[in-house]
């Protein structure tokens, strides 16, 4: 009887240090699955962010650069253009790409990159110890926001997808989510378009996924995925924003 | 090949491809803005790369993930953009990627000035980032040393497997001089296949590369930090530059200058050696590693009452210079920080006058 399932090759069988309910580990396994997939694993190169995926380069099998805070798309800028051969993912949580890395995920997108984006919006900064992001709801509460966030001194809650989706250069922008089995299915195949428009070499590509911090939120894991459905998705709706033949 | 008039800027670009550089990155500013227009034409000429950055942090860091790959990179910036890209430089030399940043220093603090400055002494040789690293730091006195440091700046990056900055000035880059490129260079980046993120698939093992400044062990990090340190020392070893300029005669006072002031150095010193007074000076090269010892023994001389050392800033060589001549001699700093050049009609004037005290 052959094998149903399995660890895929890019994946490594290191312990994560994600904490329980939290879905890094369910996003890792897709885009290791599409490496896979792909068959890119040997001319693929990774970019891990500051915050909790930091420690991205221990979990995948292969070539991994580490950025500082929000430069992950400069660096993947510079990374691609000198070896356009070479496919490029950064992954990336949202105080990393949507405060201190706006202008180089912008800039990045706009100049058209030819490499991905794995975005991570669980609308907190997770690994700093949950204060408030550009991405946190009203009234949401954060270390840094103790009493919610008030819209009235910090604005709205900033829409990745829809702010590069409004860039004329063409590319591919989507927003998924992994809070439930009949979401992931989803997930993965805008990934997987992800890559195989950067192996297409035709545009720069850039999946958001609408997750959980069950930890920094103060909620169990399943309470996480219900509160995430309930207040994020109705603000970050699901779908595909942007499509280079669009 | 024949010598070719170029102006400084440009000089440095061409040196950069002629070094095999390939990939240029940079954010224009005054007074170094010429690299960029240069190399945004030169490049495709020859199947290189050029990207013009939102901003000097966003171009730290392509420079920073083009060196991880092992691939030959460059970037020009002036004191202000320096400042931005000091971020990636603490990352660059925590990761050990090597880079060639060329900085065309300008007047500062803060937006300061457009005119020459060596302000960025402290911040070029002493980190500038966090952390503690150190860059190689070469500085040359005109258009022709710029080019030959640019060319070596990309080898030595490799053998130490850091970043290495070119420290010019604002006159440096914005004069012409006759040049000669040097010929028959090691144009091939070397040693990337243990380190660099080239793809798996160009290398003969599974063994994946990291290139990565996070060590989060205390023993770890410490190993990393001491395994940066013995490059430096080993740096101090076997990369110290510096000229002797009329260090052969019994001078009564030792300058100690670099760049384009050591320039106006050498005029005030000839000017002075014909009317029978003779001055030396030691001009560093290389400012990081500093030339201790030679700056020490010419400082010793018998001859030597005093050491003074002339800078576009407010003083900031001069205490590396006095640690050096260990209180055997009075150590005091002389110069211009607004933008203007000391004149070699008032270095004599200064020199004389330090005699006479």
């Amino acid at each position: 009887m052959g094998k149903t399932f399995s660890r895929p090759e890019a994946l490594s069988d290191a312990h994560t240090h994600y904490c329980p309910g939290c879905t890094h580990g369910i996003v890792h396994r897709l885009v290791a699955e599409v490496i896979d997939e792909l068959g890119i694993r040997g001319r693929t190169v990774g970019i891990a962010p500051v915050g909790c995926a930091v420690l991205a380069y221990n979990y995948f099998t292969c070539d991994f650069q580490e950025a500082a805070h929000g430069r992950a798309p400069a660096m993947a800028t510079g990374i691609k253009r000198v070896r356009p051969d070479l496919m490029v993912f950064t992954y990336q949580g949202d105080g990393d790409l949507a405060s201190i890395g706006m202008g180089e995920i912008v800039h990045a997108a706009n100049r058209g990159e030819k490499f991905t984006t794995i975005f991570i919006n669980n609308a907190i900064y997770g690994m700093t110890g949950g204060q408030m992001a550009p991405t946190t709801m009203p009234g949401q509460r954060a270390t840094t926001a103790p009493a919610g966030r008030d819209v009235e001194k910090t604005g709205m809650p900033m829409r990745m997808c829809e702010l590069l989706s409004s860039l004329a250069t063409p590319g591919y922008i989507a927003r998924e989510t992994v809070l439930k089995p009949k979401y992931i299915n989803k997930a993965k195949k805008a990934i997987k378009k992800a890559f195989e428009f950067q192996k297409e070499n035709r545009c720069f590509s850039f999946v958001e996924i609408v997750s959980t911090c069950p930890t920094n939120w103060g909620m169990t894991p399943l309470d996480a995925m219900k509160w995430a459905e309930d207040t994020l998705l109705p603000y970050y709706p699901l779908g595909e924003f942007k499509t280079p033949d669009a | 090949m024949a010598k070719v008039l170029m102006k400084g800027n440009e000089a440095i670009g061409e040196a950069a491809i002629r070094a095999g550089c390939k990939n240029y990155f940079a954010y224009p500013i005054t007074p170094q803005s010429e690299v960029a227009e240069y190399l945004a034409k030169r490049m495709p000429e020859v199947d290189g790369v050029f990207v013009q950055g939102e901003s000097e942090v966003a171009v730290g860091y392509m420079i920073f993930g083009a060196a991880g790959c092992g691939e030959r990179v460059m970037t020009t910036s002036s004191s202000p953009g320096i400042s931005l890209m000091s971020e990636a430089l603490s990352y660059i030399a925590g990761a050990r990627c090597p880079a060639v940043f060329v900085n065309i220093m300008r007047g500062g603090p803060g937006l300061g000035g457009i005119l020459p400055s060596q302000g960025d002494y402290f911040q070029a040789t002493k980190g500038g980032g966090h952390g503690d690293y150190r860059l190689l730091v070469m500085a040359p006195e005109g258009v022709q040393e710029a080019v030959e440091m640019t060319m070596k700046a990309f080898n030595l990056a490799e053998k130490y497997r850091g970043p290495v900055m070119i420290l010019g000035d604002g006159l440096i880059g914005q004069m012409m001089e006759p040049v000669e490129f040097p010929e028959n260079f090691d144009t091939t980046p070397t040693n990337k296949d243990d380190w660099a993120t080239s793809g798996m698939d160009t290398r003969k093992s599974d063994k994946k590369n990291i290139v990565k400044s996070l060590f989060l062990d205390p023993k770890a990090l410490n190993d990393h930090n001491l395994l940066l340190k013995s490059n430096y020392e080993r740096m101090k070893q076997e990369e110290i530059l510096y000229e002797g300029y009329n260090t052969d005669a019994d001078y009564k006072v030792l300058i100690v200058s670099y760049g384009t002031m050591s320039r106006v150095c050498k005029t005030a010193i000839d000017t002075m050696k014909a009317q029978g007074l003779e001055i030396g000076m030691i001009r560093p090269q290389t400012l990081f590693p500093f030339p201790e010892k030679a700056v020490h023994e010419a400082a010793v001389k018998a001859s030597c009452s005093h050491v003074v050392s002339i800078e576009l800033n407010m003083g900031q060589m001069v205490e590396d210079v006095d640690r050096c001549v260990k209180g055997q001699r009075p150590v005091t700093w002389y110069g211009e920080c607004g933008g203007d050049i000391p004149t070699p009609e008032e270095i004599i004037d200064h020199v004389k006058s330090l005699l006479n005290n």
